[in-house]
């Protein structure tokens, strides 16, 4: 805007019939050091905020935070939950209902928007510290929510980890984020925040155990399979299944 | 810029005596060494890949008008020759948006800018007969032609889910790797690898012939700024061209020799890929936007009819970015999991480019301050340029907050950011260079009015197309997709009808450029007057077929 204004008052005033002259001014030493410090005074304004920011951002779970690894694959997302004996929901974008076979499930307004609703949605408990994280089974896809103020690369042999806590209950709509191929743009992201104790009960009903109750196992290495909890005498909580690194 | 008058005794020699001894069209077009001749082959080079990369940009805004896939399958089924499944019509939209980024990059901008306006003018300016290695010259044309019709063909060929490379310029991995079954990725980087060759010849060229081949007196603080950019360029292509060269050679080994440089299941790593390409990708958008920055220079000397302000702070300022701009690349990986040190390290290292730009920006109006300006066509377009690059550059100082982007990255907002210091940057100055100098080239004047007509739609259009991508990047567009929510309908239709605006300002161009060449005005030598203090403009328009045959002496 400064920029514009100083544009349209060079055009107003300094144009060929205003000043048929010009003037002869080369340099000006002391203007020249005036707007590069100026700038970097203001950068240095900007740039405090924001490295505070950035440090704010960087805030590692705790320990007893709730896990949840989101993988990604062509074309669908994955979410398994390790404190909660393995499992895994695989989630894939709900289709419209002339698109779909019949007798098979179609979105409904329930559901959410057009491209952006799932048939299995990524369920977390709500006010709880989350752990977040990102890796892919084929090529590079991103786990992205902008309410949620989320994005994270999910890179196939990579484990990207982030803090989240969602206060508030209520579903949260994303979309994958990094180019994975054909169908980049129907891998939506649906993320269900629900009170702890609703939580616990949709984690039963997936066949899950909520940690405390009932020992889970470590967690599966194959992501793939949606593994069924074996009892075990392990009392720490289950740690993240390692990808293939 | 400050004294540089040309004392050539018989600089007008060629009027009386035709020695210039052109040779046949063909050897003249195909074998060409002539500066000026290969020049103009890059400008007719650029602009058809321009029209193709616009017209590719065309069919994105209109299937992105309104939600909900309209003709890609049509689009699809016409390019495989059969009825084309949905996969294949998303794949098609990939192609797409490779093809028009590669285009506009490899074989628009770069071959316009410092292909076409470097070798006509860098010689011109110095006061040079010729480059200094003319074949070699030559060869770089070729190659990047090659290496245009490879990127092509590779549309027809499969590519994994369908036919072409739908891997996005950046060719990022395994997406380009195991993600992408055929022989079309493999002909998109072989493309890159011969138009990276060819910048790297014409890098070499440029550098020796600015060191070398300056005429008398003209030291490297006389230089104008425009070579200058073009020095600095050279460079930065030297530099970073053979680090991308590297990488997607990496990229065929791991395609096909069994290599697995980028493959995590055999102890390579995805994001390796993404540094090695940044490191050239981030020097790649200096090496587009810099010679801008030296036309710009020239063109708003010539109409303050004042020297320019400042004129070492303009060229340090321009060798600054291009120091800068090789240690910040990383700030386009800000959401792949660096830690949080590696964060705030490149987001301010890429705040600081911010200065230099801040300088050169305030110099350039420092430069029409007090001065005696007139809106000439390229003048409205350098005014233009600040504008709108000042926008772009304010987006830059946002996106480089690597807080903020978890949630900008990869979605409309950088879009919007990178075509307004580009789409609505380097081609402004393309532009304008092209008002300015196209007497010049040509001998023939181009309409003023159309002209203006030109500026005024082309920067409507460009503006209602790009600027609503801002709010669709804010509110959570990812870019690549070519389907979206009914939330995103109304801006995206906005921008569709900004591409509409701006295809009409590309069609008044073509009228006034072919129009100027049937029946435009005689060019007189120094058709800018006292402004235009450049050694083009004591040749006559267009120059001879050799010129400075005797050096001229800067004083």
């Amino acid at each position: 805007m400064f920029v514009l204004g100083l544009l349209l008052w060079v055009i107003v005033r300094f144009n060929r019939r205003v000043n048929p002259v010009p003037s002869k001014t080369t340099h000006n030493t002391f203007i020249e050091v005036v707007w590069t410090l100026v700038p970097v005074l203001i950068l240095l304004g900007i740039a405090y905020p924001s490295l505070d920011l950035l440090a704010k951002q960087f805030k590692p779970a705790p320990a007893d935070a709730v896990t949840i690894k989101a993988t990604g694959y062509q074309w669908y997302w994955g979410y398994t939950y390790p404190d909660h004996g393995g499992f895994e929901v695989v989630s894939n974008m709900l289709k419209e209902e002339g698109d779909v076979a019949k007798g098979e499930r179609f979105r409904t307004e329930n559901d959410g928007p057009k491209l952006m609703a799932a048939d299995n949605r990524m369920v977390v408990p709500a006010g709880v510290p989350l752990r977040i994280q990102t890796t892919a089974a084929d090529v590079i896809h991103a786990f992205a929510v902008p309410s949620l103020w989320f994005k994270l690369d999910a890179v196939p042999g990579r484990l990207n980890e982030k803090s989240l806590t969602i206060t508030k209950p209520g579903v949260y709509f994303g979309q994958c984020s990094e180019l994975c191929g054909a169908r980049h743009a129907f891998m939506p992201i649906v993320v269900e925040a629900l009170p702890p104790e609703k939580f616990a009960a949709w984690v039963k009903a997936q066949g899950g155990t909520m940690p405390g109750a009932e020992k889970p196992a470590p967690a599966a290495a194959a992501p793939a399979a949606a593994a069924a909890p074996a009892p075990t005498t392990d009392t720490a909580a289950a740690p993240a299944a390692a990808p293939t690194k | 810029m400050t004294t540089i008058a040309a004392t050539g005794t018989d600089l007008h020699a060629h009027d009386h005596h035709d020695a210039d001894h052109k040779p046949g069209f063909f050897a003249r077009w195909f074998m060409s060494t002539n500066h000026k001749d290969i020049g103009t082959l890059y400008l007719i080079f650029a602009i058809f890949a321009g029209v193709v990369g616009g017209a590719i940009s065309g069919l994105m805004r209109l299937e992105l008008a309104a939600p909900g896939i309209q003709y890609l399958q049509g689009w699809a089924s016409m390019m495989a020759g059969k009825e084309a499944s949905l996969d294949e019509a998303y794949h098609m939209w990939n192609v797409l948006i490779t093809a028009h980024g590669l285009i506009m990059v490899f074989f628009m901008v770069m071959p316009a800018i410092i292909g076409g306006f470097g070798n006509w003018f860098v010689p011109l300016m110095i006061g040079a007969p010729d480059m200094a290695f003319p074949r070699m010259n030559n060869v770089s044309f070729w190659l990047t032609v090659v290496a245009f019709i490879m990127l092509l063909g590779s549309s027809f060929v499969p590519g994994g889910t369908g036919l072409g490379a739908g891997t996005g310029w950046t060719v990022y991995a395994p997406l380009s790797t195991s993600g992408s079954v055929g022989p079309a990725v493999d002909m998109a980087i072989f493309s890159l690898h011969l138009a990276g060759a060819a910048s790297i010849l014409g890098a070499i060229n440029f550098i020796t012939t600015i060191f070398n081949m300056r005429a008398p007196g003209m030291t490297l603080h006389k230089m104008p700024l425009f070579v200058w950019s073009v020095l600095v360029t050279a460079f930065l292509l030297l530099l970073a061209l053979p680090v991308l060269a590297a990488a997607i050679t990496m990229l065929l080994v791991d395609r096909n020799f069994g290599g697995a440089f980028f493959d995590a299941a055999a102890g390579g790593d995805p994001v390796l890929y993404q540094h090695l390409f940044w490191f050239f990708g981030h020097p790649e958008v200096y090496i587009m936007i810099l010679p801008g920055f030296g036309i710009i220079s020239q063109i708003v000397a010539t109409f303050s009819r004042k020297p320019v302000f400042g004129y070492l702070g303009m060229a340090y300022a321009m060798v600054a970015i291009g120091v800068v701009g090789f240690v910040v690349w990383a700030h386009h990986m800000f959401t792949t999991g660096m830690s949080v040190d590696m964060k705030m390290y490149f987001t301010a290292a890429t705040m600081v480019i911010a200065v230099p730009t801040g300088i050169k920006i305030f110099s350039w109006i420092a430069t029409m301050w007090g001065g005696s300006v007139s809106f000439k066509t390229p003048m409205v377009w350098a005014m233009g340029f600040i504008f709108m690059f000042t926008v772009g550059g304010v987006t830059g100082v946002v996106l480089a907050n690597g807080g903020l982007d978890d949630n900008l990255h990869d979605t409309y907002y950088v879009v919007a950011h990178f075509h307004y210091v580009l789409s609505l940057g380097a081609v402004f100055s393309l532009f304008a260079g092209f008002y300015y100098w196209f007497g010049k080239m040509s001998g023939r004047h181009l309409n003023e009015f159309l002209g203006h007509l030109h500026f005024w739609v082309f920067f409507i259009g460009v503006n209602v197309l790009f600027f609503p991508m801002h709010f669709l990047g804010n509110s959570g567009m990812p870019r690549r997709y070519p389907d979206y929510p009914e939330a995103f309908a109304y801006w995206n239709g906005v921008a569709s009808m900004g591409y509409a605006i701006m295809a009409v300002g590309i069609l008044i161009f073509f009228v006034n450029v072919i129009w100027s060449l049937l029946a435009g005005r005689r060019a007189e030598d120094n058709y800018w007057g006292e402004g235009a203090t450049t050694l083009e403009w004591t040749l006559t328009s267009p120059p001879p077929y050799h010129q400075f045959e005797t050096l001229p002496v800067i004083k």
